[in-house]
Order: structure tokens, then sequence, then C-alpha cells
């Protein structure tokens, strides 16, 4: 057993138990931290696979932006936890047949057929200064170019059509213009005038000289 | 008759000794690292405290030790001795490992800047990513503390904080970019001799619009003034950490400073030629400073940097929340995806300084 293989193992089983926690601890929240726990386990996983890349981009934008979202609304949530786990006993049995089902297919599915163990041999253990990003870069924008270009369109419509949702036209009330807040200084709000201290100080004569001119 | 030696040497194919070396000479360098950095941390309290000080016409700490020097080590004496109050209906578990999620990606951060020369703890090809990496995972430090709290003040802390570090992760990534369209590698090491050929080479040039960019983006990462919308005192108490006292606090501190001071270094090594001596290039004085050492440079540089941070807080008033989001997504977004065409162009076309 080498150094790897204990790695390996401590780390999936840590993504086994992560993967258990967020289906059955009671709290939402915890449950999302578990989810946190996978998915940083995962990323421990491919960095012994050399993908550093994809490892570190896991946690950049899983753990990083979509979870952190995630949990804001889970935070924000009430859930009623015992109406949630009502039935939990009853439907055990139809869950662990579905999970065996999938595990089945799963394990077949690497084992025999196209995507098994023989056809994907290990692959031998790169130079040290082999850059796996600029070896993902350049198979991207040649090779997969316009797949991955699809894909980039698909989620700017995403986000179009998202803020089109949001969008509630345009609105009517009051509201802050800030480019007019930032242009507000000194020489625009403020006036200074030169008072001088002995006139004002006797009204009566000012007046009078008002009234002469 | 080996059979009995192999077996108490090698347990399982594993060369214990070899494995032990190993983890001593790293765990040696962790503390390398570690140790300075905390007291940096603890002398940068002092420094903020002193200058903010010098600037608002007082004198700062100056009752412990000659001239106030010694004031850190009483402030972390107070702390230790402080009792952790965990608040009624807080969730214990979560309402203690928050600061050690908050220190921790702050500390492991530090393991891919290089302070010379191959002077680093791990010299990883993506430490660029891995310090995003690791700035992105402090939020859940905030956002846990802001949860497990069961305060109002905190959670609203929390959102605030949370919404803040992942708008302006984007821009500060983007600004990145640009290093890494610049230096060709990821790696923090070979960023730094990209740049090797004097101040004319270094990236602040070409990438301006990047370095204020980034810079303002790392203040408002580390949620420091004028971004602590955090804490805002006047609103929100101190935010996420109100419900913490004592030594978890400090360790929120801790993070806080310590993240400033890496941001610092950051900056120095992304921007200004990290080690490299600013003289390069020019004969006499390179010659003349050639005994300083790298790490020297770099902590000068680093310094310059931390003080604009210290400088910026006893400067401007608290930003307004929206403006904050604002200046993130409509002003430094659409700044960074217009200046990275221009620099790719401008590698591309081969020009100076990239002939």
């Amino acid at each position: 057993m080498s150094f790897q293989v204990i790695v390996f193992y401590s780390f999936a089983a840590w993504l086994i138990f992560a993967a258990l926690m967020v289906i059955s601890s009671k709290n939402s929240v915890k449950a999302a931290l578990f989810l946190v726990l996978t998915f940083a386990s995962a990323s421990a996983i491919w960095l012994l696979l050399e993908a550093e890349f994809l490892a570190i981009s896991l946690i950049v934008v899983y753990v990083g932006a979509v979870m952190v979202l995630l949990l804001f609304v889970v935070m924000m949530l009430d859930v009623d936890y015992a109406a949630l786990r009502q039935g939990f006993v009853k439907k055990l049995p139809i869950a662990i047949v579905i999970a065996a089902a999938f595990f089945a297919v799963l394990y077949s599915f690497i084992t025999s057929g196209e995507f098994s163990a023989e056809n994907y041999a290990a692959p031998a253990a790169k130079a040290a200064d082999y850059s796996n990003i600029k070896a993902l870069g350049r198979v991207l924008y040649t090779e997969y170019f316009i797949a991955f270009e699809i894909a980039a369109v698909i989620l700017l419509v995403a986000i179009v059509a998202a803020i089109s949702l949001s969008f509630r036209g345009r609105r009517n009330r009051k509201a802050q213009v800030v480019s007019k807040q930032l242009e507000a200084n000194k020489r625009n709000r403020l006036k200074i005038l030169k008072v001088d201290p002995v006139e004002s100080a006797q009204p009566e004569v000012a007046e009078q000289e008002e009234a002469k001119s | 008759m080996n059979g009995s030696e192999m077996i108490s040497n090698d347990v399982m194919g594993i060369d214990l000794w070899l494995w032990a070396e190993t983890l001593f000479w790293i765990v040696l360098k962790i503390v390398a690292i570690l140790l300075p950095v905390i007291l940096a941390v603890a002398y940068t309290t002092y420094a903020e405290r002193k200058f903010i000080g010098y600037m608002q016409l007082r004198l700062g700490p100056n009752r412990v030790g000659p001239k106030g020097w010694l004031q850190p080590i009483a402030d972390t004496v107070k702390l230790i001795m402080k009792e952790i109050i965990v608040p009624r209906g807080a969730n214990k578990t979560l309402f203690v490992i928050a600061p050690v999620l908050f220190i921790g990606p702050a500390f492991a951060a530090w393991a891919v800047v290089p302070f010379d020369a191959g002077m680093v703890l791990a010299d990883v090809n993506a430490g660029l990513l891995y310090i995003l990496a690791m700035t992105s995972i402090a939020v859940y430090g905030v956002i846990i503390a802001g949860w497990a709290s069961n305060s109002k003040y905190a959670f609203l802390g929390a959102m605030r904080s949370a919404a803040q570090i992942v708008s302006y992760e984007l821009a500060m990534g983007f600004a990145l970019v640009g290093v890494l369209m610049c230096a060709q590698s990821m790696n923090l090491g070979e960023i730094v001799m990209a740049q090797a050929g004097g101040i004319s080479n270094w990236f602040w040039i070409p990438l301006f619009p990047l370095l204020v960019v980034y810079w303002i983006s790392g203040v408002a990462e580390t949620n420091r003034a004028p971004f602590d919308m955090a804490e805002g005192e006047s609103e929100i108490v101190a935010g996420f950490h109100v419900e913490y006292g004592g030594m978890a606090f400090s360790l929120f501190f801790l993070a806080e400073y310590a993240n400033m001071i890496l941001i610092s270094f950051l900056t120095a090594i992304m921007f200004f030629g990290g080690w490299l001596s600013p003289f390069e290039g020019i004969e006499w004085l390179d010659n003349l400073t050639a005994w300083v050492p790298g790490t020297i440079w770099l902590l000068m540089k680093a310094f310059v940097f931390l003080f604009g941070l210290l400088w910026i807080r006893a400067t401007f008033p608290r930003f307004r929340y929206d403006q904050v989001m604002r200046l993130g997504w409509k002003i430094f977004i659409p700044v960074t995806l217009v200046w990275l065409p221009v620099v790719a162009i401008w590698i591309k076309a081969g020009v100076w300084p990239f002939n």
C-alpha cells in the first residue's frame, strides 16, 4: 500500500461519510456544509489524479461561489424539518431499492463495457513541469472550440433569461441616481460668501447704505 | 533473516523513516513561515494604531513598554485570559468551528507565496488558482459565524460580507487573468521571473487598470475600511463576530490582518516584481545593492502596500452598501473585461514591453 492509496481511501471515506450526512443530517444548514465537505474531498481525489486545475476550480466555483449562494438561501428559509422527514421510514425500502439499482448500473458500467478499467489503463505519472492548465487550454480552444463556445453561449442565455425574469419593468418611483450623487462636490454644493464682519455687525448701517443706493 | 527488520522499518511497504523525515521538514518550513506571519500580524495591529494615531494627531498606544512596543503582547495576554461565551440558542459546534475555518485558509494561502527564488513551501503550478481558492473558502468562516451566533446583527453582517466577497472575487479573478496572460504561468515564482529586468518590466505598467482593480478588490475582500460593511459599527454593532469574545474573536482578528499582509505580498509579487531588485538594469546601482537579499526587497514592497491599507483606513469614510456593490459589478468587472482584450492584443502585437 503506497502513500497515494492511503490518501485516496481516507478521502474517499470522508467523501462517502459527508455525502451520507448531506441526506441524513437534521439541520439543512449542516447538510449544505456537509455538501461543501463532499466537494472538498472530491477535489482532493482529483488532485491525486494530477488534475490540479479541475480540483482547484471545483473549490473556486462550487465551494467558493455556488455553495455560498445556496447557503444564503438555506439560511433564510424557515423549513419545518419534522414535516419534511415524515414518512422517512416508510419510504426507506423503495429508496434503498432505487439506490441499489443505481449502484448496480454504475458498477457494471465501470467494470465491463466501453468505460471499464481494462479499456482505460491508469495514466502514467506526468513530469514535474507538466502543466495541466496549458494542456487543457490548448485542447479547449482548438479541438473542442465549438463545444466550448456553445456552452458559453448557453450560459449567457441563462444569464439573460434570469435577468429578464426578475426585471419588473421601468421604475416610476423615486430612486437615487448614483452618478448624480457622485458628481456632488464642493464646487456645486457650497457657496462661499465674503461677509464683511464689521458691516454685518451693524445691521442698521447696512440698511441705510442700501436705502441710499 | 532480514524479514523482521524489514517489517519493523517497512510497515505495509511504507518507509516510515522517510515519511518522518519529510514530515519533519515540511512542519519546520510551515513553522518558519507562520511564526513570522503571526508576529507580523501582532505588530501590524500596533503599527495600525500608531500610524492612524499620528495621522489623527494623537500618539497611539504608548503606555506598555518603551513607546508602546509591548502593546500587542499585552493585548494577546488579555485576549487569552478572557472567557469564551457561547450565546444561548447558538449552534455550538459551528460556533466553535467558524473562527478556525476563517483562519485556516488565511494561513494556508501562504504555502505558495515565494519569498525568494526557490524559497517557497509548495511550488505548485496552479499557485494563482490556489490563492483564489483559499480566499474564496474564507467566506465560510464568516457565514457560519454569522449564522451560528443566533444573532440578528451577526447574521446581517455575515450576509453583507458574503455577498461582498463573492462579488469582488470575480473582479479579482479577472485581474489575475491579466497577470496570467502576461506571465504565461500560474506559478507565482515564474510570475516573478517573468518580470525580470528592472522597474519598466514589472507588470504594473501594462496591467495598471488591473492593478488598481486588484488592489481595491483586495481591500474589499479583507473586509477592511472603507469596505468594512460586514462590521459597520454604527449599523450592525460589529457584524459577524459580534458574539465572539476572547481567543475566538482574536482568531478573526488575526485572520483579517494575515489576509491584509497576504494581499500586500501578492500585489508586490504579481505587479511589482516580487523579490526582484528595482535597480536591475541600472548597473552601478545594481552593483551597489547586490548584497541586499531578495526577501528584503519583497518585504519593502509589501510594506508599502500594507501602509497603503492602513492609510486608506485612516482617510476614507465607509461606503454605502449599494455603492460597494455598484463599484464591484458595474465598474470593476467592465474595466477588467475591457482591459483583458487590450492586453491580449498588446501581447500578440509584440510591442514594448512584450517584445
